[in-house]
């Protein structure tokens, strides 16, 4: 028998580097990279990196034989080749100036076809679904560039018909059920078909221009094209979920996609939002056929209470109440405010909303009308207001949806500070650091009176001083205006100046008769103390209660687990000392933000002490000016 | 400004330019040429001279090149337009037609004459222009520097005539001279008045103001009435030329209607009256195409591109959940999802989130290794929604995603998701393990240098001590007092209590000499029993080999140290390290390092004899020790352990400890378990009946381990090191074969202060108490109960 000779079995034949495989597929780099990306193949990590490079411990990008063996017999690879020869037939052709050719030629460019593709990486609805994340935040960034040379127009278009496609599935269905705005962009989160699908909508405006090494379109350009072709598919099948035409109807006057609205940006983009604002064409004409049967509560209670299905009744409840959360509400959008987001929001949840008609189009109610219940404004203030509706600023809205409940406005009112706006997407159960306001949110009674004790305890504190300041003014008036009274007094005498004096002299009589008993009660005193001490010296004494130093104790205690640590087996030591060290930073970051949390409180409320006491002062003054005027 | 030589010039030239154009021309063309030129002259010959049009003409370019400065261009423009090359070439024909004249005439003229003549030329150059439209189809373009060449020669009035051609006349600003004339001689500038000669002209000359400077020669000229009135005109914009009638009759020389009868009587070919063969062919070819649909209409192809615009989307996958059996990449992994923002990523986050100066710092100091910072963005927070910018970094952070999905390796791990308790092993809590030693109760001062060494008597109410201050002090171990200081003459090393309780001495290693010392404490019956016992040497039956006797030499104590209560003194020939005692008292074995292969020797004392148990060095011995039970010797190399049977004289075993250094061992009152300290921060606890390898090594300390002990009753032993502290732990070992031995760390005590990177140097158990002495550097014995 032969002796297998090294690296001709197991990892090192498992694995294939991609130069390797860029010679076994005959394509070029470009080439295999776009391979790559439509048919989602990506590198491999070995379990014995050395091994699978054949001895070499340099870190190469591996792939996996069978994935490249597979990409062998993809039919798109020969589009690709075929892009090759057509470059090249089209180049000669311009070179002879052979345009009849040519023309022939560029007509008969050959289309890749990613369909099976999307088949392929996604064999179930479900998978697409799950994988939606990178697809749709691209989609959505995407949608905003303007023409380059790497992305054309068509591409950023398609992008945009099919986000607009998405976003009119998310308000038709409801599923939304998350949104925050981070520093990068809105990020909203829907539920759909049990899966939840995150995407980020970058701020307005994000293309700037970048370097080569910084980004490359060119690869993203690839990955959208795949993710057009699979968010296409994706909106078809949840159009048909229900019961929407698809592609979706507009409105005629909108969304013409002709030349001018390509070209000019502002137009284009208003286009957009203005879609958002329409219902959509039905194609069973069943109008709202509202609450659909979720899940049927009855038949899982008769499983039994158990928690999990308490549990899952809330949160059905929950989200039903959510659907409906701006039902029954008008909203008006200033102009200052960006629209998209905040239509995507009220029409998801059941409001209406409208704009100023006279600077985009798609508007369906004016300004003027009286049943607008909320204005959502994001200037500090405003000429003109209508008394029938809350002016509130945007953020209302995202905190409203992540609390799932109307809050009140009045945090939120034109040109008010607002209070933080908080993440949905954290764990609420998690161990470390949870800032006060997030505390609020789920244990609302608790938290809040304990602050509210608090400030109460210290307003009643700053009550107290300021009634005493308060009385010791009205006193010093009282003091004042009796002064002023004596003076006059005495300046015209009166028929009872001389009761007055008497009335003094009686009182030293009794002072001096205090001054006797006092004597008298020393003496018993004496007498009681010997008493006293005579019984102490009987009496059994209460024991003194031993404390313990606590801190010594839990000195004691770390000192005991430090040795007991150190028993750790000597192969688990250095995942120890991670584990440890993680816990560690853990720990110091959650302390660190504690204590930021503590001096900010502390200064906030040293502030606005000192406003207090300014605006006493200053009132103390007035009331002393007061006084001088009456003097 | 004299005539005749540029007449001359032209009675020169002629012929050649004559043949010029002939050569270009069709004689037919240039005959129907000469015609046309005869009748546009026609209405100027009527005036009287004919020289005056031939010099106008000459004069034509050079009045050119001042319109051209007067009206910026103006003129020049519209002169370009109308005059093309070929209007040119006619005219010099046509001057060459009329030198002829002039030549015959040859009269003499005056200036005004000749201004006269210029105006008059310079109406014809504008009437020029409608002539040749009509000449235009019939002449020819020419070469246009032949043209200049032609024009250049023929026009110019003056037999000054410069030859520099078309050049910036400022490159002569420097020189005398402002060009060459035809016999390449220099023209000179003419004399250039300064401003006061200007101005006195000016006042003098009543035509100064119609005086005008020729470029080219740098003469005066005088501007005629007829020149000034032209001007006039070209100003106002008016045809130059005033006779011209813009209303003439049309002159139709090619008449525009059709004639009936051909003009040539050849009849058509029959190929004119048929059909053509290959366009029907061409016709055909494309009927064919068309109906197998390789060629499309123009309408058709629109539709399809229209058809083509984008992909087409349908039913993808029939249900949600059902799959087709499809062939899809090896074990796929998904890539997991980008984590969801916290709250430091919103645009309005809790105060605390925010960065302060020294968290920014921090941020912007790790620019070269992002992955370190706690956070891949700066929190940030915006007053209202409308301030938030767009996030430089999006692009770039999408692009790092896409980077991710296709060129990051992936691969399935699970994830360690465990607690970093649960890597502690289970062990009983100490509490249940009492009586340990868990505070400091006495400390024991008097030595005034590092005590190296501690030894308790056995029955327990004593203590000795060994200092490197060259003293043995004995104290009462329950009070602390010191009973006696033993000064000896070199630092104690060693001291080492007789495990015998019917014995009282104490072994001292001092320098080279180990002494034996009665300390006179305890009961005085064993006192003086013992006194008794080492006062007189036993008769030596056997006569000691060299070797034992030049390593060893016994002796009685010299009365002065008989005093002290030192009774025997064995000299050895090198510092002794340490000394240890048999379990019965009879034997006591000393270490020298320095010795070779005589480094180890055990000292019988009844018999006051000296044996060396090995012949040759296994390494540099550290310590040595009786087996409690067995007559079995431990001898510690820097590395390893022998095992050796002292009856059969052989090695048993040898342990390997897999560390640098050994520094101290103790064996388990039973005699199957051995402790190990080394230098490199390790304990070692050898199980003898298991194997040659530590059962459990043990990183209690962090440093050094000097020495270690186990107590003789309790399941205890400690340890001390270098870092000053003294660890105590149960170590519990069972009569069970089966058991493992049970090994728990219960207290650090840490009292000693450091001296020098020294600790404690010795730990002893109390024989019955649990109680553990130890002795450190800081000069100090210390009792923990």
């Amino acid at each position: 028998m032969r002796r297998p000779k090294k690296y001709e079995a197991g990892e090192a034949t498992q694995y294939i580097s991609r130069r390797a495989a860029i010679r076994k597929l005959q394509l070029s780099l470009n080439d295999f990279r776009r391979l790559c990306i439509l048919k989602g193949v990506y590198p491999r990590e070995p379990k014995h990196r050395r091994r699978a490079q054949k001895g070499s411990s340099e870190i190469k990008i591996l792939y996996h034989t069978k994935d490249i063996r597979f990409l062998l017999h993809e039919s798109i690879v020969w589009t690709l080749r075929d892009y090759k020869i057509f470059a090249k037939k089209t180049s000669r052709d311009r070179a002879i100036k052979d345009f009849r050719n040519l023309k022939r030629r560029l007509a008969l460019f050959p289309e890749i076809k990613l369909d099976h593709i999307v088949k392929e990486r996604y064999p179930t609805f479900i998978d697409a679904l799950k994988d939606l994340d990178d697809c749709l935040t691209l989609l959505f960034l995407f949608s905003t560039f303007p023409s380059l040379h790497l992305i054309p127009r068509e591409q950023s278009n398609l992008c945009r018909r099919l986000t607009i496609e998405f976003l009119h599935y998310v308000i038709a269905s409801k599923s939304l059920r998350k949104v925050f705005i981070s520093i990068k962009g809105y990020y909203f989160q829907a539920e759909i078909k049990g899966q939840k699908v995150t995407w980020i909508m970058p701020h307005y405006y994000p293309f700037k221009p970048q370097s080569r090494q910084e980004v490359d379109f060119k690869v993203m350009s690839i990955f959208v094209e795949f993710y057009t072709i699979l968010q296409g598919f994706t909106n078809f099948r949840l159009f048909h979920g229900l019961n929407l035409a698809y592609p979706p109807q507009f409105p005629s006057s909108l969304l013409q996609d002709n030349e001018d609205t390509f070209k000019d940006e502002a137009s284009f983009v208003s286009d957009r939002i203005a879609a958002l604002n329409f219902e959509l064409l039905r194609t069973d004409k069943v109008q709202e056929d509202e609450e659909e049967p979720d899940i049927d509560m009855e038949l899982l209670e008769q499983d039994g209470d158990s928690k999990r299905i308490i549990k899952m009744k809330q949160e059905a409840q929950e989200v039903s109440r959510l659907r409906t959360l701006f039902k029954g509400l008008k909203f008006f959008i200033n102009r200052e405010v960006p629209r998209e987001p905040l239509v995507i929001l009220i029409r998801s949840f059941g409001g209406k909303v409208s704009w100023d008609a006279s600077v985009f189009p798609g508007a369906t109610f004016a300004e003027n009308d009286e049943t607008i219940t909320h204005q959502i404004v994001d200037r500090p203030s405003l000429s003109t207001q209508y008394i029938s509706r809350d002016y509130i600023q945007p953020q209302w809205l995202f905190d409203c949806v992540n609390q799932r409940q109307l809050l009140p406005t009045n945090d939120y009112f034109l040109g008010e500070t607002l209070p933080p706006h908080l993440s949905p997407f954290v764990d609420s159960k998690r161990d470390s650091y949870i800032p006060p306001e997030e505390k609020a949110l789920h244990d609302p009674s608790l938290i809040e009176t304990h602050e509210q004790s608090e400030e109460e305890s210290e307003e009643d504190e700053a009550e107290k001083e300021e009634e005493e300041a308060d009385q010791e003014l009205l006193d010093a008036q009282l003091q004042l205006a009796y002064q002023q009274e004596t003076a006059e007094y005495k300046k015209y005498g009166g028929p009872d100046g001389v009761n007055e004096d008497e009335e003094d002299l009686s009182e030293e009589d009794d002072e001096e008769d205090d001054d006797e008993e006092d004597v008298d009660k020393e003496d018993v005193d004496e007498q009681t103390k010997r008493k006293q001490q005579e019984k102490e010296k009987m009496s059994v004494q209460s024991g003194k209660v031993h404390k313990v130093n606590k801190r010594q104790v839990h000195k004691a205690e770390v000192d005991e687990h430090r040795l007991q640590a150190r028993m750790v087996k000597p192969r688990h030591r250095n995942l120890f000392r991670k584990l440890i060290r993680e816990k560690q930073t853990k720990e110091k970051e959650e302390w660190l933000l504690r204590k930021k949390r503590r001096n900010i409180d502390a200064d906030t409320k040293e502030a606005k002490k000192a406003a207090k006491r300014e605006a006493r002062k200053l009132a103390a003054e007035a009331a002393a000016r007061a006084a001088k005027l009456v003097k | 400004m004299t005539k005749k030589l540029t007449i001359k010039r032209k009675v020169k030239e002629p012929e050649p330019q004559n043949e010029a154009p002939d050569s270009h021309e069709s004689s037919d063309n240039e005959e129907e040429e000469e015609d046309l030129l005869q009748a546009v002259k026609d209405p100027g010959e009527d005036s009287t001279d004919d020289e005056g049009i031939d010099q106008e003409y000459q004069t034509d370019s050079s009045e050119d090149l001042e319109f051209e400065s007067d009206e910026e261009g103006n003129y020049l423009g519209r002169k370009g337009a109308e005059g093309s090359s070929g209007d040119d070439d006619e005219e010099s024909a046509e001057d060459e037609e009329e030198e002829d004249d002039a030549d015959a005439k040859k009269s003499s003229k005056n200036n005004d004459e000749e201004a006269a003549t210029t105006s008059k030329s310079i109406k014809k150059s504008q009437e020029k222009p409608t002539s040749s439209n009509k000449v235009v189809p019939v002449v020819p373009a020419r070469d246009p520097s032949k043209v200049e060449y032609a024009d250049s020669d023929t026009s110019d009035e003056e037999d000054i005539r410069n030859t520099v051609g078309n050049i910036p006349m400022h490159w002569y600003d420097e020189y005398k001279h402002i060009g060459y004339d035809w016999d390449a001689k220099k023209i000179v500038k003419p004399p250039k008045g300064d401003q006061i000669d200007d101005f006195l002209r000016k006042i003098e000359d009543p035509n100064f103001w119609r005086t005008v400077k020729d470029p080219l020669t740098g003469q005066e000229v005088l501007l005629t009435d007829a020149d000034i009135a032209l001007i006039k005109r070209i100003n106002s914009g008016r045809i130059p030329n005033e006779e011209h009638d813009e209303y003439a009759p049309w002159i139709e020389w090619f008449t525009s209607e059709v004639e009936k009868m051909p003009i040539k009587n050849v009849p058509d070919h029959k190929r004119s009256f048929l059909p053509s063969g290959s366009e029907k062919k061409t016709v055909s070819r494309m009927v064919h195409a068309l109906k197998m649909g390789w060629m499309k209409t123009t309408e058709e192809v629109q539709r399809e591109k229209q058809e083509k615009r984008g992909p087409k989307f349908y039913m993808l996958w029939e249900t949600d959940t059902s799959r087709e059996q499809m062939r899809r990449i090896h074990d796929p992994v998904s890539a997991p999802k980008r984590d969801l923002p916290g709250h430091a990523e919103s645009y309005n986050p809790p105060p605390e989130y925010l960065f302060d100066e020294k968290e920014a710092k921090e941020w912007h100091k790790l620019k070269d290794e992002p992955h370190r910072r706690k956070l891949h963005f700066m929190p940030q927070k915006f007053k209202s929604l409308r301030e938030v910018p767009a996030y430089s970094r999006y692009l770039r952070e999408r692009f790092l995603r896409c980077l991710d999905l296709y060129l990051c390796p992936r691969a399935k791990r699970v994830k360690l998701n465990i607690d970093a308790e649960y890597l502690i092993p289970k062990l009983p809590s100490p509490r249940d393990l009492q009586p340990f030693p868990t505070v400091e109760s006495l400390v024991y001062r008097g030595h005034t240098d590092l005590v190296r060494s501690v030894s308790v008597e056995p029955k327990g109410e004593y203590l000795v001590s060994g200092s490197d201050d060259k003293t043995v002090k004995i104290w009462e171990i329950a009070t602390g007092r010191c009973i006696r200081t033993i000064e000896t003459e070199d630092v104690v090393r060693c001291v080492a209590w007789c495990p015998n309780a019917k014995l009282s001495i104490i072994a001292v290693a001092t320098g080279s000499r180990l002494l034996l010392v009665n300390p006179k404490v305890g009961d005085k019956l064993l006192v003086k029993k013992t006194d008794d016992l080492l006062a007189e040497a036993p008769v030596l039956d056997v006569i000691e080999n060299e070797r034992i006797k030049t390593a060893v030499q016994w002796a009685n104590a010299e009365p002065a140290d008989q005093e002290k209560g030192v009774r025997v003194i064995i000299t050895h020939f090198k510092p002794i390290r340490q000394v240890t005692w048999h379990g019965r008292g009879d034997y006591l074995a000393t270490v020298m390092p320095e010795g070779a292969n005589r480094s180890a020797l055990i000292h019988q004392l009844s018999k006051r004899r000296s044996q060396i148990p090995f012949s040759k060095s296994k390494g540099l011995i550290q310590c040595v020790l009786f087996h409690p039970v067995k007559p079995c010797f431990f001898v510690a190399t820097q590395h390893n352990i022998r095992i050796y049977d002292l009856v059969k004289q052989e090695l048993i075993k040898k342990l390997l400890t897999n560390s640098k250094w050994i520094s101290g061992m103790s064996i388990h009152p039973k005699g199957d378990n051995l402790l190990v300290s080394t230098y490199d921060k390790k304990m070692l606890w050898f199980d003898l009946d298991l194997s040659t390898k530590p059962y459990q090594t043990m990183r209690l300390h962090r440093n050094a381990v000097r020495s270690v002990a186990f107590h003789l009753r309790y399941p205890l032993f400690a340890s001390g090191s270098d870092d000053q502290a003294v660890i105590v732990s149960h170590g519990m070992v069972y009569n069970d074969l089966l058991q493992n031995p049970l090994i728990v760390p219960l207290k650090k005590l840490q009292t000693h202060e450091k001296r020098e990177e020294f600790g404690v140097l010795d730990v002893n158990w109390h024989p019955v108490q649990p109680w553990v002495f130890s002795t450190g550097a800081d000069c100090t014995i210390r009792l923990f109960t």
